[in-house]
């Protein structure tokens, strides 16, 4: 909601004093909160912190690069921090370059946005074989984040086996499969690109511990699978039995997703359908009811070489369904497989409670439990699932419940706080040298420029060090 | 286009202009067939293609009708999330989510009008709803991801404004406190 007209918009708290808030991470969380705060209250300061040089989390890596559209946020989080009363602050590490308690110092409240940058361990002998990756850091790495610029990964085998069934695993899935022609206007890495158009890959087997209907992914994620140029699906109509019957006491979406996934694995197809499938080459396909508990190497070869899969049978249904071993187990041979089981938040300061079993900030309604004026928002509130719109739900929330504290008098405005200029002169007395949103302006810039040369949106600078030169001189 | 342009700066997008050509395909006055700009029929594509090549931004502000003709006028009411009604005038060709914008309503837009989010779900009142032509597919796929669907559900970006929806009624879904209390089902991502 990018509006320019904040103070006209009447929806404000008559508090009086200028609350300062700070917000840590700039991804979609940290920026609706940061949008809601400052639209519902004429004189709170909001200030963004984020550890990379770039802004906007997910939406510039984790969003894929075939999904433009989805990135179009972006422009709504442009106008927040381009509002007078908002600054962004990168390449400010919370937790090692300032700490919480700083934080706290300096402004009445803090919200901590900064996601889930860990990912779910599968927990099998053999997770740290050459040849397998978390489906967190194959992305990050052809979206470009830094951290994941070395992955290297092996694309030089057939048959890739994917864990998990929700959407990051259809976005591996897809990345993976694509024609290249597709990737090669997207914002997707050059070096990923060179990596994919050199790629043997030519079957995805996506595997889940349940049934078909209990795959966390969503419709326009399947269609994009299911109308991929150049493949075909590959599936075991057995997984299906039972599925058409239960139909119809589900409710509209899983009903719509399901329809189509068992039109897909069991519908003859028209002549036109089975033209293509004929002509494709690569093939994709889910696997259910089964669970990983081993990744195999050829004896005497350190890389993955297969992956040893328990079958499972379902115990109740629905979402609450559990699988529940067999005893039976199934070796399929591979020679990439990417974990997509789920990311993980991360502690950051000590002096933030956290739930290691859920792996979340513990609060209530936004609210930090045991920590006044501490506030969270996004998926370390939540838990690493949802799509931007829940974020910006979940985040609107947060900005209320910090905005009724403000008007109980529970969240003390009354005395003026330093907010960002104790900030700066810590940073600099630490050699800290934070990015402010034009200097941002300027790698986007440079970014964009690059890639009109190649046709794509924008070419991504890769590394810290390259941004931070761009940046600051 | 003066209204257009206003309408733009008063949103405050950043339209970015790439040398690309915006996809008519997704505009749904194109698929209405009211759109007056002339952008629409040399660029026309016979079908859309879901496998996207170019990064488009959808540019649906210039295809508002630029009538001031008072005959035009549609009467719209927007009841935003705490209950409050607010009736605005928009035009026929309006697309309903600019429209709301420009009064300030509460409604995001993420994606801009793309049909890759439901950030601007709401519910239509009885009497219009089945004047509104049927979702494409795209819209049921999007809509089928926001919280608390309903029957009357649509997602507010494709609803373009028609004399025959005069009155018609738009109630944007209360967004619940209790989205993750212990024991949430798992959302997907």
């Amino acid at each position: 909601f990018s509006h320019l007209s904040f103070a006209v918009c009447g929806k404000a708290f008559l508090s009086s004093g200028s609350p300062k808030v700070c917000i840590v991470g700039s991804g979609p969380a940290g920026f609706y909160t940061a949008q809601h705060l400052l639209k519902a209250h004429q004189n709170v300061q909001v200030d963004v912190y984020e550890r990379l040089p770039v802004p906007f989390g997910l939406v510039r890596f984790g969003v894929a690069p075939d999904h433009p559209e989805v990135k179009n946020v972006i422009n709504t989080f442009t106008q927040t921090a381009k509002h007078p009363r908002c600054s962004f602050y990168g390449n400010v590490n919370v937790g090692e370059d300032v700490s919480v308690d700083e934080l706290q110092e300096a402004y009445h409240a803090i919200v901590l946005s900064y996601g889930a940058e860990g990912n779910r361990s599968v927990g099998v002998p053999g997770e740290d074989l050459p040849g397998v990756y978390s489906a967190k850091d194959f992305v990050g790495w052809y979206n470009g984040l830094p951290s994941c610029q070395e992955l290297r990964p092996d694309l030089s085998c057939e048959t890739a086996v994917i864990l998990g069934q929700g959407n990051v695993a259809l976005d591996v899935a897809r990345i993976l499969l694509s024609p290249l022609d597709a990737l090669k206007k997207t914002d997707i890495t050059q070096p990923a690109l060179e990596a994919l158009a050199q790629s043997r890959v030519c079957r995805v087997l996506i595997v889940g511990r349940r049934g078909p209907m209990q795959v966390a992914s969503t419709i326009k994620e399947l269609r994009e699978m299911v109308n991929l140029p150049g493949t075909r699906p590959e599936m075991v109509a057995a997984d299906f039995d039972g599925v058409a019957e239960a139909l119809k006491d589900l409710p509209r979406p899983r009903k719509r997703l399901t329809e189509l996934m068992l039109k897909t694995a069991l519908e003859m197809p028209t002549e036109k359908e089975q033209e293509r499938r004929k002509k494709a080459s690569r093939i994709w396909g889910f696997r259910f009811f089964r669970s990983p508990v081993e990744i195999l190497a050829e004896p005497g070869c350190n890389r993955v070489a297969g992956v040893r899969l328990a079958v499972n049978k379902l115990e109740g249904s629905g979402e609450k369904a559990q699988a529940v071993l067999t005893g039976e187990v199934e070796d399929v041979p591979c020679g990439l497989v990417i974990s997509s089981i789920g990311y993980r938040s991360l502690p950051i300061d000590p002096t933030v409670p956290f739930d290691s079993r859920r792996a979340i900030v513990p609060n209530s309604m936004g609210r930090v439990h045991n920590a006044a004026g501490l506030y969270c928002s996004g998926w370390l509130k939540t838990g690493p699932t949802g799509v931007i719109a829940t974020t910006m739900n979940s985040s609107f929330d947060t900005a209320r419940s910090l905005l009724e504290d403000v008007e109980s008098g529970k969240l003390d405005v009354s005395s003026a706080k330093p907010g960002s200029h104790m900030i700066s002169s810590l940073l600099e007395k630490r050699g800290v040298k934070p990015v402010t949103f034009s200097d941002w302006e300027k790698i986007d810039d440079l970014e964009t420029r690059r890639g009109e040369v190649s046709g794509k949106p924008r070419e991504k600078i890769l590394t810290v060090a390259a941004m931070l030169k761009v940046a600051q001189t | 286009m003066a209204a257009s342009a206003a309408a733009r700066t008063s949103i405050g997008l950043t339209l970015r202009f790439h040398r690309v050509i915006p996809d008519c395909s997704k505009c749904p006055l194109y698929r209405l067939k009211s759109c007056t700009s002339n952008r629409a029929n040399p660029q026309r594509r016979s079908s859309f293609n879901s496998f996207r090549t170019m990064n488009r931004h959808l540019q649906t502000s210039k295809c508002n009708s630029n009538s001031e003709d008072p005959d035009d006028v549609v009467n719209v009411v927007f009841i935003d999330r705490s209950g409050k009604r607010i009736p605005v005038k928009g035009k026929t060709g309006d697309n309903v989510l600019f429209l709301a914008h420009k009064h300030g309503i509460e409604l995001e837009g993420a994606c801009e009008a793309s049909l890759a989010c439901s950030t601007c779900h709401v519910y239509v009142s009885a009497a219009h709803f089945d004047k509104l032509p049927e979702p494409e597919e795209r819209e049921d796929d999007m809509l089928d991801m926001a919280p608390m669907l309903q029957e009357n559900s649509r997602l507010a970006c494709q609803i373009v404004l028609t004399p025959d929806l005069d009155g018609i009624e738009l109630t944007l879904p209360k967004v619940t406190r209790n989205f993750y209390v212990d024991g949430h089902v798992p959302k997907p991502h």
